[in-house]
């Protein structure tokens, strides 16, 4: 069964060739410039740990968010028939292809002090978001959770629906039926959905500079170290950077398989 | 509908009533049944009669454009009501099964119990019972997808029976096996349908199946009830070519006169020895009570006879059935001794012959709204 070995064409190759060193050279360049002896030292000052640490915890968090609001709302896109359903599901997407920084900024419009929403939540219960964790937690949010609905959208759009009626004829209503069944069958699509959102809100940064701001331990998230280490220590931004490249691979490595595969069988 | 709360007066007890239509597009559904408590109603029609939709509107998959639906006292759908399908005891053994891939055999069996609110012990519990029940114990930890055919087939009756339902429905449960496994499920299907006390509704396409583990057959043409009757009956005298062509029988339509002979609609003439009544009739004749000649038979008292040529041959076990056109058209069947015999092949002109005795004639009931049409 051995197919004849065909030469590629240099049209296709050459540009083939480009594309695949522009991608993997820059990452080879970080594990040669990284400050193998130093590492230690730099990621165990405060100011690094203080950022990974809000890192961990904004991005779970904003996970967490994105499940208990997202799945449902992916439910609704994928099962209402509700009119409108085609233009809501457009504008829940919208973030994912939106600059982060717009998103900030219009974050900040809403749920400033001064904002449409903001100004309430200061006046009535001096609740305010911007420059605080909360805040951090909602650009991520705001950023990452289309990408887990787009996820489980699409596998309860291809879920059959077979297995919900009869679960019905058994007796399971709506309800039952969702948390019994028809999670159960999209599981593997929930998890590379969650997956995603929760590496996409770590990377986060233009939605979190504009609306959280820059403040150490409080919305100085890891993205962000890396940016202001760039201007003084370019070592410390290397160091960080290869953090972030070692959780991006193991991210790769979770999802193997299953995000062209999610929806399938567990 | 006034005759509704008339004619199911006496099924009040606990019989399953539809009675009333779905209209979806082009397609409509227009009929009544009544299935007794420990009746198994077999329902027959080609693809596209209904069946499925009937199976949904008793389920409560979907609701009847307009009718009456219920089970005893109990009404299921009635105007100005629909009991969707979680709050009816409707057991359904779904086509393609339906187990839930990512529990297990004892688990999808304890699914009905759970969801009424049972904990996860007792229900357990209770769908070990039913898979002992069932002789599928062993299966109890499996996964569906390391089930074959057969065993997923009962696994989905024990998970349907687990319910307690009021109701069994069965649609084409042997369609997706293979023969072996189809002659066990259906030993299997006869021994377990007998214990359930309720009404049972089978679908089905294959007429065996429906013969024998059906107590009465009804046939599904385009959305109307076109034969009911007890499977005998039904394979005897088939009411439309459908189930004739099911049970392989021939089958014309006619206008019977007081000579004894029927004037066939679509040419030719056929004497009866049968005592139908005047007027329209079906008739039948088996295939096998055919006999080909290659002469026009001289010496013979069988009051049949007519010229014929073979249109096709078909090796069926242990004989061949010709179609033949003629006056009239004719399925027969001959041994293949009397293929080599009589030196038949497609184009060949024969001659016919079939006793008065072997034609089977009656009243078409049906004749109404078919129009004088038989296909």
């Amino acid at each position: 069964m051995t197919t004849r070995q065909q030469r590629t064409p240099w049209p296709l190759g050459l540009p083939a060739l480009v594309g695949a060193v522009l991608l993997v050279v820059p990452l080879v360049g970080l594990l040669v410039r990284a400050p193998w002896d130093g590492l230690t030292r730099i990621l165990g000052t405060e100011e690094v740990l203080d950022a990974l640490w809000l890192s961990l915890f904004s991005a779970t968090l904003a996970m967490l968010i994105s499940l208990v609001l997202g799945v449902p709302l992916a439910w609704v896109l994928a099962r209402s028939t509700m009119p409108g359903l085609r233009l809501l599901r457009a504008l829940v997407t919208l973030p994912l292809v939106l600059p982060p920084v717009v998103g900030g900024v219009a974050l900040l419009l809403v749920l400033g002090r001064n904002g449409l929403v903001g100004q309430y939540l200061d006046s009535w219960f001096g609740i305010t978001l911007p420059f605080t964790t909360a805040a951090v937690v909602i650009a991520e949010t705001f950023v990452a959770m289309p990408f887990l609905v787009i996820a489980v959208e699409g596998a309860f759009r291809s879920a059959d629906q077979g297995y919900d009626e009869a679960a019905a004829t058994l007796g399971a209503n709506r309800l039952t039926v969702f948390r019994r069944v028809t999670l159960p069958l999209i599981r593997p699509a929930l998890v590379a959905g969650a997956v995603l959102c929760w590496a996409r809100a770590l990377g986060e940064f233009g939605a979190t500079i504009t609306f959280a701001g820059n403040l150490q331990g409080v919305t100085r998230t890891m993205p962000l170290e890396v940016y202001l280490a760039m201007e003084t220590d370019p070592d410390a931004a290397v160091a960080l950077s290869l953090v972030l490249l070692a959780v991006s691979v193991a991210v790769l490595f979770a999802l193997r398989g299953r995000w062209v595969g999610g929806g399938g069988a567990a | 509908m006034s005759a509704t709360g008339q004619s199911f007066a006496d099924l009040r007890a606990d019989g399953l009533y539809v009675e009333g239509g779905v209209r979806r597009g082009s397609f409509e559904l227009d009929l009544s049944l009544e299935v007794r408590p420990g009746e198994v109603l077999g329902v027959l029609g080609p693809n596209g009669a209904g069946k499925s939709t009937l199976l949904r509107v008793v389920a409560g998959l979907e609701e009847l454009s307009r009718g009456a639906v219920g089970v005893g006292v109990q009404a299921w759908q009635q105007p100005g009501l629909f009991v969707p399908a979680e709050q009816r005891r409707v057991g359904v053994v779904f086509q393609d099964y339906r187990l839930f891939p990512h529990l297990d055999v004892r688990d999808n069996v304890a699914f009905a119990a759970r969801s009424r609110g049972s904990g996860r012990a007792a229900s357990r519990a209770h769908a070990q019972q039913w898979l002992e029940r069932l002789g599928l114990a062993e299966l109890a930890g499996r996964r569906p997808h390391q089930l074959s055919g057969g065993q997923s087939q009962r696994v989905a009756l024990a998970r349907a029976l687990a319910l307690e339902p009021e109701v069994l429905l069965l649609d084409e449960p042997m369609a997706a096996l293979d023969a072996g496994a189809r002659i066990d499920v259906r030993t299997f299907l006869r021994a377990h349908l007998a214990d359930f006390a309720g009404p049972v509704v089978l679908v089905t396409h294959d007429p065996l199946e429906a013969m024998v583990l059906a107590d009465r057959v009804l046939v599904l043409e385009a959305g109307r009830v076109v034969q009911q009757g007890t499977p005998a009956e039904v394979a005897r005298r088939p009411a439309s070519a459908y189930v004739a062509r099911l049970v392989g029988l021939n089958l014309w339509i006619g206008t019977l006169g007081a000579d004894g002979l029927v004037g066939l609609d679509d040419g030719g003439e056929l004497a009866v020895a049968t005592e139908a009544p005047q007027g329209r009739v079906l008739v039948s004749l088996r295939p096998s009570a055919i006999t080909v000649h290659t002469e026009h038979p001289e010496h013979t008292s069988t009051r049949n006879v007519w010229p014929g040529r073979v249109t096709s041959m078909e090796v069926l076990a242990d004989r061949v059935r010709l179609q033949l056109t003629g006056a009239p058209d004719a399925l027969a069947d001959v041994t293949p001794a009397a293929v080599a015999e009589l030196d038949l092949e497609v184009g060949r002109e024969v001659w016919l012959s079939a006793k008065a005795t072997e034609v089977e004639a009656y009243a078409d009931h049906a004749q109404p709204r078919r129009a004088g049409q038989l296909d």
